[in-house]
C-alpha cells in the first residue's frame, strides 16, 4: 500500500443515501480472480443507463451508510481503480470502511451539511495527518483511528505489522484456549 | 464486574491490544483468489488450515453440473478451480462442487458442527454474522483481512460497542422469524446497528429453534450490525450434539459453554425493545431491507415522508420497483418465487414451505423455485418427500447454492421480473439487472406462489 497523506483535487458527487456494494461493483465482475481492473466496471449499471455520470476525480462525496451490503473488497477497488483517493460521506458501513482502509482508499466521515458544502465548493484538500478536510466553504474535521491514521501515512502492510507480533500470537495458542475449537483437517 | 457475552468472547480471544485471534476461518471461491495470490507473492503460507475449511457456493449452477471442470460458465469455472487448486497448495480442506458436504457457506458451518458457542469465526462474507446464533463472535471481512486470517489466524479489530434487542412476548402464528428481523430492520433502518455487535434476546428468542436464530442473526448485516449474536442454551447444545465436528469431550465443552451468556446486570452502549406479540408477516416494497411493511399495509407515500434524503430514496425506489404509493401489498403479484439462500435454506424452512403448498399448484403466472442451503438439506429433505411435494406444486427443485440470491450463477431473474424472494437483499439489480425483489418468509413465499399474489398467511387457507 502506497502512503496517504495529502489528498487534492476535484469532487465527484453522488447524492444518494444507502449506495450498496451491489451498485458499486455488480457481482458478474466479481467472478474474475485478479485484484485489478475493476474500475470500467465501477457503478456498472447506473453509468450504462444514464443516471449518474461520473468524473474520475480524486475525491467522491456520497450519501448516508455509504458502502453498505456485502462485503466484497472488489468495491474498495472498483472506486480506486476508477480515480478515487478518498471517500467522503456522512456515515459508511462497517465492513466498507475497513474495507477502505486496508487498500489506502481514504474515508472521511463528515456531517451531511458539510459534505453537501464541500460537494457545492467543488474541490477540497483532504489532511489526513491533520484530519481536516479544507475547501472553499471552510475547514472541516473528520476523525481517524491513530492506528489507521499510522498505517495510511506509513503505507504499511496490515499483515506485516501482526507478523511482529507472531510471538504474542505463539504464546496465545500455547496457552491451550485456542486448541479446544473444532480441528476441519480431522473432519 | 458483570460481563455481556461479547465481553467475554472479545477478551477470550485478545491476543493484544486490538488484535483478535480467529477460532475458525470459512473460505469460499468469490472472495478469495486474491487472497491466495497475496500469500504466494509475499512467500506465505497459512498459519492454521487445521482451523480453516472451504466450500464453493456463491458461482456454483444449481442444475446439477456435479464437477468444477464442468461449470459451462468460463469464469466460474475458472473461479471454482481456482479454489480448489489453492486449498490443496495449502491443506485446506474443501467441500467443492460434487462433495455431499457441499452447500451454502453458512448453512454447513453448523451442519457439521464446525460452528461452536464460545468461538470467533470470519469469512470472507457479510452474512458470517449467521454463526452468532451459536453464541459465537462472528462478522464478515474483505479480502485483505482475509489474507490476513490465512497469514496470522488473526484480525485488527476496532472493539465494536454493544446493543441488546430485547423481545418480550411471543411470535404470532404465521409470524416468523424472519418477520421479526426485517421488522427490527423497518424500525431501527439499515444503518441502526452500525457499528454494533447486537445481542438478541427475550423470550421471544429463547423460544426460538437454532434455524430461526440463524435467519436473525443473518440478517443483522441488513441493519448495519458488525455482528449479531444469541445466548447458548439446550437448543444450541442439542444442535451441536453428535455433529461430525462436535467435541469429544462434551459436557466438558457444555459447561464452558454455560458460562458465555451475558451477566445478570451487565450493561449494553444501547438497548432496544421490541414486543414481539406486537409483529406481523412483513414484506419489503423497495431497494433496502429497511423499507418493509407489514402484509397488510399498503405502499407507502413518499410525500408523506419528513427527511428529504428518505423522500429521494423513496420516490427512487418505486419507480424501480414499478409500484404506485397506495397499492395494497396484497395486491402485488410476483412472477417469479424463491425459496433459499443462506438465510431461509435450511431443512425447517422448506418443511414449512412444503406445510404451505402441500396439495396445491403455483399459480399459472408464476414460476417457482426451491434450492436447498446444501447438499445435507437437499438429502434429508427427499428423504422426508419434500422434493415430491414441491414438485408436485410446480416448483422446481434445485442442487445446493447461493442460486437466485445473489445472481451470481445462472439462476437470474429478467429485467423487470417481480420476485417474492426468501433471501436477504433487495438491492437494484441483486438478482438479476431490472429484476425487483420482495424480501420474505419461506410461508409468505409459498403462499405467494400459489396465489399468485402476496397474502397474509394468518388467514390464508
Amino acid at each position: 500500500m502506497r502512503p496517504v497523506d495529502v489528498i487534492e483535487g476535484k469532487v465527484s458527487v453522488l447524492d444518494r443515501a444507502d449506495i450498496d456494494t451491489d451498485q458499486i461493483i455488480p457481482k458478474q465482475f466479481l467472478k474474475r480472480v485478479e485484484r485489478t481492473g475493476f474500475g470500467e466496471f465501477l457503478f456498472y449499471d447506473w453509468i450504462r443507463s444514464g443516471e449518474i455520470e461520473l468524473e474520475p476525480n480524486p475525491i467522491l462525496i456520497a450519501g448516508r451508510n455509504f458502502g453498505c451490503g456485502s462485503s466484497r473488497e472488489h468495491a474498495p477497488w472498483a472506486l480506486e481503480d476508477f480515480g478515487f483517493q478518498a471517500i467522503i460521506a456522512p456515515s459508511f458501513a462497517d465492513i466498507f470502511y475497513s474495507n477502505c482502509t486496508k487498500i489506502g482508499l481514504l474515508p472521511a466521515i463528515l456531517d451531511e451539511q458539510h459534505c453537501r458544502a464541500v460537494a457545492e465548493a467543488g474541490e477540497a484538500r483532504i489532511d489526513v495527518d491533520d484530519e481536516t478536510v479544507t475547501s472553499a466553504a471552510g475547514v472541516f474535521e473528520f476523525a481517524v483511528e491513530p492506528d489507521v491514521k499510522h498505517r495510511l501515512l506509513n503505507g504499511l502492510d496490515d499483515i506485516g505489522i501482526t507478523l511482529e507480533n507472531a510471538g504474542a500470537i505463539d504464546s496465545f495458542e500455547q496457552s491451550g484456549a485456542a486448541e479446544r475449537g473444532p480441528v476441519t483437517t480431522a473432519l | 464486574m458483570p460481563q455481556t457475552m461479547f465481553d467475554k468472547l472479545w477478551g477470550a480471544h485478545e491476543v493484544s491490544d486490538g488484535l483478535i485471534y480467529t477460532d475458525l476461518h470459512l473460505v469460499h471461491e468469490v472472495t478469495s483468489p486474491q487472497a491466495f495470490d497475496g500469500l504466494r507473492l509475499a512467500k506465505r503460507g497459512v498459519r492454521r488450515p487445521d482451523k480453516t475449511i472451504a466450500t464453493a457456493d456463491h458461482n456454483v449452477p444449481t442444475d446439477g453440473t456435479m464437477a468444477a471442470r464442468l461449470i459451462a460458465d468460463e469464469l466460474s469455472r475458472i473461479q471454482v478451480e481456482t479454489l480448489e487448486r489453492n486449498c490443496e497448495e495449502f491443506g485446506i480442506p474443501i467441500y467443492s462442487l460434487g462433495s455431499e458436504r457441499q452447500g451454502i457457506v453458512h448453512v454447513i458451518g453448523p451442519e457439521l458442527g464446525v460452528t461452536q458457542p464460545g468461538m470467533t469465526i470470519v469469512c470472507g462474507d457479510s452474512h458470517t454474522s449467521t454463526h452468532g446464533a451459536f453464541g459465537s463472535l462472528a462478522f464478515g471481512i474483505g479480502t485483505s483481512e482475509v489474507e490476513h486470517v490465512l497469514a496470522t489466524q488473526c484480525l485488527v479489530q476496532k472493539r465494536p460497542k454493544t446493543m441488546r434487542i430485547s423481545y418480550s412476548g411471543e411470535l404470532g402464528a404465521g409470524v416468523t422469524p424472519k418477520d421479526l428481523i426485517l421488522a427490527t430492520i423497518g424500525r431501527l433502518g439499515t444503518g441502526g446497528m452500525v457499528g454494533h455487535a447486537v445481542e438478541y434476546a427475550g423470550p421471544a428468542i429463547e423460544a426460538l429453534s437454532m434455524p430461526g436464530r440463524m435467519t436473525i442473526c443473518n440478517m443483522t448485516i441488513e441493519g448495519g450490525g458488525r455482528a449479531g449474536m444469541i445466548a447458548p442454551d439446550e437448543n444450541t447444545f442439542e444442535w451441536v450434539r453428535g455433529k461430525p465436528a462436535a467435541p469429544q469431550d462434551f459436557d466438558a465443552a457444555v459447561e464452558r459453554w454455560r458460562q458465555l451468556p451475558t451477566d445478570e446486570g451487565a450493561s449494553f452502549d444501547t438497548e432496544v425493545e421490541i414486543d414481539a406479540a406486537s409483529l406481523s408477516p412483513m414484506v419489503t416494497w423497495g431497494t433496502t431491507p429497511g423499507m418493509v411493511i407489514e402484509v397488510t399495509d399498503s405502499v407507502p407515500d413518499p410525500a408523506a415522508m419528513d427527511s428529504p434524503a428518505d423522500r429521494e430514496s423513496a420516490e427512487r425506489a418505486l419507480t424501480y420497483m414499478a409500484l404506485e404509493p397506495g397499492t395494497p401489498m396484497t395486491e402485488v403479484r410476483p412472477e417469479r418465487v424463491f425459496i433459499g439462500s443462506c438465510t431461509n435454506s435450511r431443512i425447517e424452512d422448506l418443511r414449512e414451505a412444503a406445510a404451505v403448498v402441500d396439495g396445491r399448484k403455483v399459480a399459472g403466472s408464476v414460476r417457482g423455485m426451491v434450492v436447498p442451503g446444501s447438499q445435507q438439506v437437499k438429502a434429508e429433505a427427499e428423504a422426508e418427500g419434500l422434493h415430491d411435494v414441491f414438485r408436485a406444486a410446480g416448483f422446481e427443485w434445485r442442487e445446493a447454492g447461493c442460486s437466485m440470491c445473489l445472481g451470481m450463477n445462472p439462476d437470474i431473474l429478467i429485467e423487470g421480473e417481480r420476485c417474492a424472494s426468501t433471501s436477504n437483499r433487495n438491492f437494484e439489480g441483486r438478482q438479476g439487472k431490472g429484476g425487483r425483489t420482495h424480501l420474505v418468509s419461506p410461508k409468505m413465499a409459498a403462499a405467494a406462489a400459489i396465489e399468485g399474489h402476496f397474502v397474509d398467511i394468518r388467514d390464508w387457507s
